[in-house]
């Protein structure tokens, strides 16, 4: 190709180059970025600031707040706010709720990438994706009216009850768990199943002693990351908790967590009374807890070895 | 059986010269293509075979079928004979997990688990049944030492395998399949992914292994079947095309495409 300009100008940074694409393109992400980190650290300011006002402005004692079980917010000259039920209940059906759906979860996704591979995968990747498109309310509504009803006339109690919570939100974060381990094994390397077969190993074997142990982290990640949904989650849990504030004694007992108490009674309360400022605190309270499963994460996938 | 030994009739090589493999008309098909060709060629026992040939001329999907690893490829079929102590190792009726503990392999690339050196070991002895702590030490010991490994890792047997070097590591694949105790050991390119240093620790190696196994070796490198091995099998587009004593392939093959293919002309 023939080059008419000199080196100078066709080589050099110049103005003219400057304020094209380049730019422009550079300046629209930083924007996007901008924002996202803006809204994220906002919310966590609001947050924070409404969830201490409860402590700091109206006097409730921290902990109080954390240890007691005593919690009537309206028991006048003598309010109690004691959200102990609401964290333990929180708390209780993340993990029972995990209990179930880990095994499961790992389990589907040993059978799609190692027993069936093909077909297995087919039938299970559609049903996964269903799991994920049903709206919480729904699956709040089928606890209702099937699962309620189902637990008080075979297993006992009211039916409303932990039980109930942890069924409904273990298939909720059954298909969380399995994709993310589906991917941990199907991204191991083959070479890995090659060197245990070779040695004599069975596929049991193989799966057990090599691929599930490799997998770990990412497993590990795949169990807290349905956690922090389970956690979250405030729908389709209330329609089948049974919402009172009592500390449960059992499974059967119908309990509360901290997002069911915040839905149910922010409608009812002014706002900046204090009422409304100790349902702020339970949703700082979720916050933190946010960050301490990311933390976890974070931690496990430095972990990781594949 | 080589005219050889009728000269000199002596009791080492008469003794060198059973074989501990006699493939006959082995095809092998991946779908509906076929990979090898109806090949026939007997293996040696105690001695080192290399299989040299062009990338995708059959020779790795051969070896794969000795141990049955083709098994794990879907749609992979053989078809014909691979005797081994009289029974067709192809036959749907044997066991393949057994048969992978007598016929062990070795990889391209080094694929130690992610676990500890001596857990990479004791693995597959587990699931043998064999549970005693100083029955597994000993193994452990003796077949770090037959890899000529045990000096470099035996103040740090419990550390992750995946802090060793590449070469170290293959050298530790190499001790969990001699640690099985097997008859037969396949070697797929086991130095292509080495360093010319540890590519010669392994040659070392895999020259000392001959006194107790019989060892099949895949290689693309002509100085390395040559220093090594002891007969050579020419493989070309699925075809057995020359095998024959070592020395002979690389000094006077009878084919013009093996040394057209030694000599660097094509491949």
């Amino acid at each position: 190709m023939e080059r008419l300009a000199p080196a100078k100008d066709r080589l050099l940074k110049s103005e003219k180059n400057w304020m094209n694409g380049e730019v422009r393109g550079k300046i629209i992400v930083f924007l996007c970025a901008f924002i996202m980190i803006a809204a994220t650290i906002s919310i966590t300011i609001f947050l924070g600031q409404k969830g201490l006002q409860a402590f700091i402005k109206n006097g409730v004692s921290l902990i109080e707040f954390l240890t007691s079980k005593a919690w009537n917010p309206s028991n006048q000259p003598n309010p109690l706010f004691g959200a102990l039920p609401f964290i333990f209940g929180s708390f209780a059906v993340t993990f029972l709720s995990a209990i179930i759906a880990a095994p499961l979860g790992i389990g589907a996704a040993i059978f799609m990438t190692e027993i069936a591979p093909s077909w297995g995968r087919k039938i299970l990747q559609p049903v996964i994706e269903l799991l994920v498109g049903i709206p919480s309310v729904v699956y709040g509504f089928i606890g209702l009216t099937v699962l309620v009803p189902f637990v008080r006339n075979h297993i006992g109690g009211l039916g409303f009850s932990l039980l109930s919570g942890m069924i409904v939100l273990s298939i909720m974060i059954l298909p969380t768990i399995t994709t993310i381990a589906t991917d941990a094994m199907s991204s191991l390397p083959n070479s890995l199943r090659e060197g245990s077969y070779a040695l004599g190993a069975t596929r049991w074997q193989t799966i057990r002693k090599v691929l599930v142990p490799a997998a770990m982290p990412t497993l590990l990640t795949a169990i807290v990351l349905g956690m922090a949904r389970a956690f979250g989650e405030a729908l389709a849990v209330q329609m089948v908790i049974g919402n009172v504030s009592k500390f449960p004694h059992s499974i059967l007992d119908p309990s509360a967590t901290l997002t069911t108490i915040i839905t149910l009674n922010m409608g009812n309360t002014t706002f900046g009374s204090i009422e409304n400022n100790v349902l702020w605190s339970m949703g700082f309270i979720l916050l933190v807890i946010s960050f301490a499963f990311i933390l976890i994460i974070r931690y496990l996938s430095s972990r990781r070895k594949f | 059986m080589e005219t050889a030994t009728l000269e000199k009739p002596d009791a080492m090589q008469l003794v060198q010269n059973e074989n501990i493999l006699n493939v006959n008309n082995l095809e092998i098909y991946y779908g509906e293509k076929r990979a090898v060709n109806g090949i026939s060629m007997d293996i040696e026992k105690n001695s080192i075979t290399a299989l040299i040939g062009p990338s995708g001329c059959g020779k790795s999907t051969f070896l794969r079928s000795i141990n049955r690893m083709n098994d794990l490829i879907p749609g992979a079929r053989a078809v014909g004979e691979i005797i081994y102590e009289d029974l067709n190792i192809l036959s749907p009726q044997i066991n393949v997990v057994a048969l992978r503990k007598e016929i062990g392999m070795v990889f391209q690339k080094p694929n130690p688990f992610p676990k500890s050196i001596y857990e990479n070991i004791t693995h597959a002895l587990k699931f043998s049944g064999i549970r005693k702590k100083k029955v597994l030490d000993e193994i452990v010991e003796e077949s770090l030492r037959k890899a000529a490994l045990w000096d470099e890792v035996k103040d740090r047997l419990h550390t992750s395998a995946l802090s060793l070097s590449g070469g170290q590591q293959q050298r530790l694949c190499i001790a969990r399949t001699i640690a099985m105790k097997p008859t037969v050991i396949l070697l797929d390119e086991p130095s292509s992914a080495l360093d010319p240093i540890s590519n010669g620790k392994v040659e070392e190696l895999i020259v000392e292994l001959k006194h107790d196994y019989s060892i099949l070796i895949v290689t693309h490198n002509m100085q390395q079947a040559s220093r090594i091995s002891d007969k050579t099998a020419f493989f070309l587009s699925g075809d057995l095309i020359e095998y024959d004593k070592t020395e002979k392939i690389f000094t006077n093959p009878s084919a013009a495409k093996t040394e057209e293919y030694i000599s660097g002309r094509f491949g």
